[in-house]
């Protein structure tokens, strides 16, 4: 384990940047996190986290997947993909770096998707440890430790000093160019402050919600569940929820017209929009109902059933922060899983 | 430069025939642009057709996999990208990408067994591709048959090749039927299921069914009054779908993918499937 002094941690993104490119949470005008590209001058966030997840560095919100130049009747091909350039994210909490895990299984499944393959091999994770989760927090449900341990390094951040650990040869070989702006240390310090940190999260409003009743095989269980009714009630179908997710990963393919050629996107999607499944024949989800039960079933039951039972949702909180009529997940999994007097 | 495989990027593919079915369907052959087949497929595996600029859409590939020249599509106009296809000339390039999908265990499950496939409207465009194959390797199969109807006579796809070559095939009975009488029809007429309860078709076959939803739910229902089991019960479904491997998200039911778990799924299966497709 090596540490620095908080306050040489501008050296220490300097150094980062001057071989790849930097992205950490900064506050905006608006007093909202958000992943920012570092330059001289940028301050690291103290939030809990960003407003959106970090899944924009390997699967971006849009992204051009080929050009196409059209003449009379011919279609000329155009591959756009460039290898991906060295990037570090730094100041990834645990869930969001158990998001990546989650992203992974998708998108690097055979076949794998060489866009978001590329990004992934050439980014470095540095997480940072949780000091203080908030009452939206739901991590230790799903098993995850936020206390520190996560990604390429793991870093924990105390009044004055952060302390670094590298976990995979990419983190190490970062940790090697921070060598002479840190020095080897013992790990009392980050001992102590898990200790503490482990201590909070007994306490807090979601510490005992649990997903013993979800998982795979349980689709007939709950798929005709009657509470669907009543959760999905007020469901405006904002897809805000799919958006600000780390683990949804719903895309859309669409071609825009440039006047000069077509360029073929792909963009986010949500499976709670009306149209998401709407083809020339036919929609097979026609209600809000049917397409909110589609979110949640899947991170549930049906993403596990298909991995080891790994669910697809990892307790950031912030579908509960944000969405407008205040339903998420937690609620959903409290009213099904019959763990609650609600 | 990015060297890797992608399968979201398509090839070129050029219309190099169009044949009008019906009224509203035509069957589209085509190739690359040097003359070849873009891929081999098996029997009900599909590919993803485009026009850039309009749109990208999943297709059964109609042809069978022995020809080894070219591939065809029947397609029905009924959206964007097929109101444009429908109005596409030979020499139209567009793209392909594939082949998608698991096909009908033509060679494992089916092999020996006596077929009956059951299709309606557009739906027998995925079973060509199997029926064909099945009488290209004739004796792999025991007794074809092959129950086809459709809302009018002119609503028949395939019907030439029909009459001319899986009528005078030994050992394959074809039946045909439209939904409605009109003068220069001598055939059955009726609906697919109940035709299928009228020629009671003994239970020693393995049935293949594909059609609108309807017509499955109640041709499944007909079988299973004739005293079939679901497991010697195949069909193919469609639902909307954008990337073909099961990442995009569309096609997903339950905990299958349309795309590549099916399109082919045997009837047992779906039952455990949520009934959303």
């Amino acid at each position: 384990m090596r540490k620095c002094s908080l306050s040489a941690m501008n050296s220490v993104f300097a150094e980062i940047a001057k071989e790849a490119a930097l992205y950490l949470p900064v506050d905006g005008k608006d007093g909202r996190a958000a992943y920012t590209k570092w330059e001289e001058g940028k301050e690291w966030s103290s939030a809990l986290n960003t407003v959106k997840s970090p899944k924009d560095f390997f699967f971006p919100q849009t992204e051009d997947l080929m050009e196409f130049k059209t003449s009379g009747k011919n279609i000329e091909i155009v591959d756009v993909r460039g290898e991906s350039e060295d990037f570090v994210v730094f100041g990834v909490r645990a869930c969001d770096v158990k998001a990546f895990e989650v992203l992974d299984r998708v998108f690097l499944s055979a076949p794998v998707d060489s866009y978001y393959a590329s990004r992934r091999e050439h980014g470095v994770i540095v997480s940072v440890a949780c000091t203080r989760p908030s009452e939206t927090c739901f991590c230790q449900t799903f098993g995850i430790d936020p206390t520190g341990g996560a990604g390429d390094i793991s870093v924990w951040k105390t009044e004055n000093e952060v302390f670094w650990q590298s976990n995979t040869e990419k983190g190490e070989a970062l940790m090697q160019k921070l060598a002479s702006l840190t020095e080897e240390c013992g790990a009392e310090a980050v001992e102590e402050q898990k200790a503490q940190i482990s201590a909070i999260m007994k306490k807090l409003p979601l510490a005992s919600l649990k997903a013993d009743a979800f998982g795979g095989g349980k689709t007939a269980e709950l798929f005709n569940a009657p509470e669907w009714d009543e959760l999905s009630a007020t469901c405006l179908g904002c897809g805000t929820c799919t958006f600000v997710c780390p683990t949804c990963q719903c895309y859309d393919i669409k071609d825009f017209d440039t006047g000069n050629g077509v360029i073929r996107y792909r963009c986010w999607d949500s499976c709670m929009y009306s149209e998401f499944t709407k083809m020339a024949h036919g929609n097979n989800r026609l209600t809000q109902k049917e397409r909110f039960r589609q979110r949640f079933m899947h991170k549930l039951v049906y993403y596990p059933e298909n991995n080891e039972g790994l669910f697809s949702c990892v307790g950031c909180g912030r579908c509960i922060s944000r969405c407008p009529i205040s339903m998420n997940i937690v609620k959903v999994m409290k009213k099904l899983g019959g763990n609650t007097n609600e | 430069m990015n060297n890797r495989e992608e399968t979201l990027i398509p090839k070129v593919g050029v219309i190099t025939d169009v044949r009008i079915d019906t009224p509203d369907i035509k069957t589209f052959r085509v190739v690359t642009p040097d003359g070849k087949k873009a891929f081999d497929h098996r029997p009900g595996q599909c590919a993803m057709l485009s026009i850039p600029g309009v749109g990208e859409a999943m297709f059964s590939i109609t042809s069978s996999p022995t020809n080894t020249e070219y591939m065809e599509f029947s397609i029905k106009k009924c959206g964007c990208v097929t109101e444009w296809l429908h109005q596409a000339e030979v020499g139209q390039q567009i793209t392909i990408r594939g082949p998608y999908g698991n096909p009908f265990p033509v060679d494992d499950v089916f092999a020996g067994k006596n077929l009956l496939f059951i299709a309606g409207g557009v739906g027998l465009a995925p079973l060509r591709s199997v029926i064909n194959y099945c009488r290209h390797y004739r004796d792999r199969y025991g007794k074809i048959d092959i129950v086809y109807g459709s809302r009018s006579k002119e609503d028949l796809l395939d019907y030439k090749e029909i009459i001319d070559e899986w009528a005078n095939d030994s050992g394959v009975n074809v039946h045909l039927t439209i939904d409605r009488e009109q003068p220069d029809w001598d055939g059955h007429v009726g609906f697919v299921p109940n035709y299928v309860k009228e020629l009671g078709f003994d239970t020693d076959k393995t049935a293949v069914l594909c059609g609108p939803p309807i017509m499955i739910k109640f041709t499944l229902e007909g079988l299973i009054a004739l005293g079939f089991d679901k497991t010697q019960v195949y069909t193919t479904l469609e639902l909307r779908m954008k990337c073909g491997v099961g990442k995009c998200g569309r096609c997903n039911v339950g905990s299958k993918y349309v795309c590549k778990d099916g399109p082919v799924f045997r009837c047992d299966e779906l039952e455990e499937l949520p009934n959303e497709y």
